[in-house]
Parts: structure tokens; C-alpha cells; sequence
């Protein structure tokens, strides 16, 4: 590590691979809207019919005049954060995902994001933790949308204590933040000490072979792979880049310096997600051979979790020959 | 002081200036919305003269009244309201829509201060409004909440979500305004996609339903004086207008609805309304503080 970056954290304990603990980051985020109750209480919480879904029931329960249900309305709910917004408040929206982000994307556009509006969006059901609902509520563009539009924040957290401490350091942050979580029990890679700072990344595993750099649950399938790729002799980093935009350039262009290869991972579609972004920052500081994990430009189908994610190619075994491929171009380089 | 005591006489005339400000801004400009902004000048000039608790002097105090125009295309009467009451100075009218100038084609806030909320996809202000209803009544500030919304804005399915939320929740300190013009980009409203009947629609969504004549400024002053009595449900007031209302061969004619007036034709109107455009130009420049502008003699 350089130090220019001295709050670089280091993993507070190495996770257990092979059995890790299980958690929904769903429930994640309704703790945190809990711990922000009680912290402050401009936070309002509003919710399109999912109560249950997206664990918002947690802060309902406790601070009822606080919560305010809109019904099946995403569009209206956007905007109606926005006007508490602008008399004040702290307004936490949530719906899956793939409403968030594509049924309410122009309100979000021009009313939350151009007036930059402390408008908090929770995008449940993320990526393809809807399983069996299939491809219409499963979410693999929210990163591309939202990134591409200025003024909003994207974090995807990487497990249950990261959904809740970036639900919680949402809050603080006077702009427009989109939180994506998932829907089934994933593992727990950080504690609650661990630290979070939105656009800082955390660095989970030393290395300088390679650098794994990955969101969401990604991060443990990431950690997984580099732990069998030590077995080969590789050292992997692996990178839990939790904030999308803004983009943690500086451990970006590290990694690129000092790894030589970069491997990117996301349940997420290829085309704008975090290996395009990452990939922008590479070929602008320190062009090395990347390879992209990702969903490949299809939409979802039923089925679990896990089995989709290896048909869609995005469990460990598939970061692990990515990891191969981009060492083999880095050696001939 | 933020509310101002004028006579019915002042607001009318304070109307036509606005109407003046709306041509010469618009001439220069050379790009922007003619129709809607002179069909919005009387119900805009009773809100913001007389209706509002505002104070242009003091942007963030928490006892004045929100107010958000749903219809973002219509900022040549929003900005010539805005110059009038004194939120920036007239002057400024004349970079509208110039990369140079703080006004943008659509209502920005972060270019404007005033403007509470940008605005300008069609269809979303009302739910906006229900937001501020909302916190304000939890912050329990005494406070009312302004909406103008278009005629053909009507036509978006979210508008409809947002009447649906305010009727359930009761919010009776929210009012919404239609500049009911029956034109819209495409032709007349009952032609493109029609609205009717709109007052039952609103009815029927259990808001507390006002229709008046738009453009009489005394029979506008008591439908305001209504809606803030209604309790229990919001208002909204159906403002029968006419687009281009007070320039001849503007009147009616959908065509105006989104295309200034030549310099020619901006001069014309301005006659018709009793100056030249190089008068009310020479107006605007004169004014170049932040104020509430000087308005037309009371018995003139």
C-alpha cells in the first residue's frame, strides 16, 4: 500500500470461506433505517407495497408516524421524496430494484438527481436475488443507469453489516444516494467494525499479482477464487469496490500499478456496470489487461440463486478463469 | 413583510406587466413558450401578489408557502413572476434561456434561487407537492402548498397516482391549479387525447373540485379563498383560460404553444398592450436591483 492512502482498511478478520455465515442484506438495510430512527428524526421512510420485502417493516414498526406507504406507485413515490425532501427531511424510498432504478429513471433523473435532493433510494431484490420471480424482477442495470446520471451516488454493498452501516452513512450525505440489496441470506464478509466510507474502497485481501475488484455478493465468490488462486501461487488483491459512483480511482489506478491485471466481478449486465467503470479509470491511469465478469447481455430466468449465477457465469469458478486469462495477457505482455 | 395588500385593480394591471415581461423576454430570446405562459399570467399574478406567503428576501423561511409549477415549459411567466416580486432583478428577464443568463429553458433550482424544485418532465409536479404537503404537515408548519399544473399534463398516468395519494392522505393544505387552456403541442386537448370530463375525474378522486374563469382576477382571488377553506381534501382549481390569452393572434391557436414571438410580431403585441417592445425593453434594463418592482400608478 502507498501512503497517500493511510485509510486503506485492511479485512478485520479473515472471513470464513468454506462456511461462512449467512446473511440478507435486505435486512441489513431495514437495521440500518432502525439505527437512523433512532439517531435523527427528519429520516422518513416510504415504501410501494413491499413492506415485508424490503424490511422497512423494522422502522415501521417503531416510528410509525414516520413511515409513509404509497401504494404501487414507484413514479409517484420518487417524486413525493423529493417534495419531503425540499421541506427538510431525510426521505428513504424502497422498492425492488428493477422498479427503482427503470419504472421511476426519469423521475429519478429530473426531479431527485438535477434538483440534488437528499433523495435515499433502496433497491431491494438487486441483481438476481429474486430468483425464481425471473427476469422481470430481477435487476442487472441499476448500476448503469444510475451511474449515468450526475449528482447520484451508486453503493452496492457487499453484505448485511456493509448494507446496514451504507443505509446508515447514506443519511449524512446531502445528495442523492441509490443503495442496491439483495433478497436471499449471502455471506458475511465484514463486521460491524469494519470501516465504511462511501467512495473509499476497502482493500479485503492483500496481493500484487492480480487485483480481483468486485461489489455485492461478487466480493466473496472474489475471495473464493483468490484463495484457490493462492493454491496456484497467485497472489490476488481483492478489492470490495461497495461505491460505484463516486468511483474509488485512486485504489483503481493502484491496483492497475501494482497488480498488473485486473479482474472485475458483478452480478450486474456487462455493458455499464462496475467493469465499465473500472475499465474507464484503467485506460485512463494505467492500461492493463482486464477481464469482465458479468451478466453477458441477457435477461434473467427462474430459478435459485446460486444456479443462476453459474449459468450466468458469475460464481467463483468463472473469476477464477477469468483470473487465468487476464494473467496469461498480462505475461505476454 | 411578505405578503403584499394590493387592490384588485393593482393585480389586474400587475397581470398585464407580467403579460408585457412574457413578450419582451421572449423576443429577445428569440426560443420558448409563448401560449401557456400568457394563459397562466392572471391566476400566476393572484398567487404570487397576492395568494403566497412569500419572501423573495429570505428564500428559506420556514413560514412561507410552497409553490411548484408542474408545467416546466411555461418559465416565461414563472420568471416573470418571480422578477416582479423581486426574486431577481427584472433585468435578468432578457438572458432567458442564454448560456450566459441563471434561467433556464425549464425551472432549475440550482440556477434559480426560488425555485424549489426543477421541474419540466410533465406529469411529476403534483406528486412533488404532495411531498411538501406531506412534511410540512408533519413539521406541523402552517404552511399551503402550490401546484400548476397543464391541461395536457393531464394526459400522464402519474398525475393520477399523485391525486390518489393526496385524497388519502387528507392533505388539505395543498392546492393544485390547472391552467386549463384546452390546447396543447399537437392541437386541441379534446383531439389529441381527451381529458373531459376533468372536474368529475377530480371528483371522483375525492379532491375538492373549483372552476373559474381564469382570467378574472376577482372571481380568482375567491376560488383561493375556497380551497384554503376546504378541509379534509385538497383543492384544485380548474382555470378556464385561453392560450396566448392577450395578444389577437395568439389567442386560441395551438401554434403558439411552444415558438416566440418575431421581434415584429413581439412589437405588435406590445402594442396591443399598450407600449413597444423598445419601452418595456427599456423597462427591464431599468431594473437591475433585486426588488419588488415598482407597479403601474393605482388610478393611472
Amino acid at each position: 500500500m502507498t501512503g497517500a492512502t493511510p485509510a486503506a482498511p485492511k479485512a478485520p478478520q479473515a472471513p470464513s470461506l468454506g462456511k461462512p455465515e449467512m446473511k440478507r442484506t435486505r435486512e441489513g438495510f431495514g437495521h440500518g433505517l432502525v439505527d437512523l430512527g433512532e439517531r435523527r428524526s427528519d429520516v422518513i421512510v416510504l415504501v410501494g407495497d413491499l413492506s415485508g420485502s424490503t424490511n422497512v417493516t423494522f422502522f415501521a414498526e417503531k416510528f410509525p408516524d414516520r413511515f409513509i406507504q404509497v401504494g404501487v406507485a414507484e413514479q409517484n413515490m420518487m417524486c413525493i421524496a423529493a417534495g419531503l425532501a425540499a421541506t427538510g427531511k431525510i426521505p428513504f424510498l424502497s422498492t425492488y430494484g428493477a422498479f427503482a432504478s427503470c419504472r421511476s429513471a426519469d423521475q429519478m433523473r429530473v426531479t431527485v438527481a438535477y434538483t440534488d435532493l437528499p433523495v435515499k433510494i433502496g433497491g431491494a431484490h438487486g441483481g438476481i436475488s429474486v430468483g425464481p420471480d425471473g427476469a422481470t424482477h430481477q435487476a442487472m442495470e441499476e448500476i448503469a443507469i444510475v451511474r449515468s446520471i450526475p449528482n447520484m451516488k451508486m453503493i452496492v454493498p457487499c453484505d448485511y453489516w456493509e448494507t446496514r452501516k451504507a443505509t446508515v452513512a447514506a443519511a449524512d450525505d446531502p445528495h442523492p444516494n441509490y443503495i442496491r440489496f439483495g433478497r436471499e441470506p449471502v455471506p458475511v464478509v465484514t463486521g460491524p467494525e469494519t470501516p465504511f466510507t462511501i467512495g473509499k474502497a476497502n482493500v479485503v485481501r492483500e496481493g500484487d499479482d492480480l487485483a480481483i475488484i468486485a461489489c455485492g455478493v461478487m466480493v466473496y465468490e472474489a475471495l473464493v477464487a483468490a484463495q484457490e488462486l493462492e493454491s496456484r501461487g497467485v497472489r490476488a488483491r481483492v478489492v470490495n469496490m461497495h461505491t460505484i459512483k463516486p468511483i474509488d480511482t485512486d485504489a483503481i489506478a493502484r491496483a492497475a500499478r501494482e497488480c498488473g491485471a485486473i479482474v472485475t466481478a458483478e452480478e450486474h449486465q456487462v455493458n455499464g456496470g462496475l467493469g465499465g467503470a473500472v475499465a474507464e479509470v484503467v485506460v485512463q491511469s494505467h492500461p492493463v489487461p482486464m477481464e469482465l465478469v458479468a451478466v453477458h447481455d441477457r435477461f434473467g430466468r427462474s430459478g435459485k440463486q446460486d444456479e443462476l449465477m453459474a449459468a450466468f457465469g458469475i460464481k467463483a469458478p468463472d473469476v477464477l478463469r477469468a483470473a487465468e486469462r487476464a494473467l496469461a495477457r498480462k505475461r505476454a505482455r | 413583510m411578505p405578503r403584499l395588500d394590493m387592490t384588485l385593480q393593482e393585480l389586474k394591471e400587475r397581470a398585464l406587466f407580467v403579460r408585457r415581461d412574457i413578450i419582451a423576454l421572449l423576443a429577445r430570446s428569440q426560443t420558448g413558450h409563448s401560449g401557456g405562459p400568457l394563459s397562466s399570467a392572471d391566476f400566476g399574478t393572484v398567487l404570487f401578489f397576492h395568494e403566497m406567503n412569500v419572501n423573495p428576501g429570505r428564500l428559506d423561511d420556514p413560514s412561507r408557502d410552497m409553490w411548484h409549477f408542474s408545467i416546466g415549459h411555461v418559465t416565461p411567466v414563472i420568471y416573470s413572476l418571480m422578477g416582479e416580486r423581486g426574486y431577481f432583478p427584472l433585468v435578468d428577464l432578457l438572458q432567458f434561456r442564454q448560456f450566459k443568463g441563471h434561467l433556464q429553458g425549464h425551472p432549475s433550482k440550482h440556477d434559480t434561487p426560488g425555485i424549489e424544485v426543477s421541474s419540466g418532465s410533465l406529469g411529476q409536479g403534483l406528486s412533488v407537492s404532495c411531498g411538501m404537503a406531506l412534511g410540512s404537515r408533519m413539521d406541523r408548519v402552517d404552511r399551503r402548498i402550490y401546484c400548476v399544473m397543464g391541461d395536457g399534463e393531464q394526459q400522464e398516468g402519474q398525475i393520477w397516482e399523485a391525486a390518489m395519494f393526496a385524497a388519502h392522505y387528507k392533505l388539505d393544505n395543498l392546492c393544485g391549479i390547472i391552467d386549463y387552456n384546452r390546447k396543447q403541442i399537437d392541437g386541441d386537448v379534446q383531439d389529441v387525447m381527451g381529458i373531459a370530463p376533468l372536474a368529475d375525474k377530480w371528483r371522483g378522486f375525492n379532491w375538492h373540485v373549483i372552476e373559474v374563469d381564469g382570467h378574472d382576477v376577482a372571481a380568482l382571488l375567491q376560488a383561493f379563498e375556497q380551497a384554503r377553506a376546504a378541509k379534509g381534501k385538497p383543492s384544485v382549481i380548474l382555470a378556464h383560460t385561453v392560450m396566448g390569452k392577450g395578444v389577437s393572434f395568439m389567442e386560441d391557436d395551438y401554434k403558439w404553444h411552444g415558438i416566440p414571438p418575431s421581434r415584429d410580431q413581439a412589437d405588435q403585441a406590445l402594442r396591443e398592450m399598450g407600449t413597444t417592445l423598445d419601452e418595456w425593453t427599456e423597462r427591464l434594463e431599468r431594473f437591475t436591483r433585486q426588488e419588488v418592482a415598482p407597479g403601474p400608478r393605482p388610478t393611472s
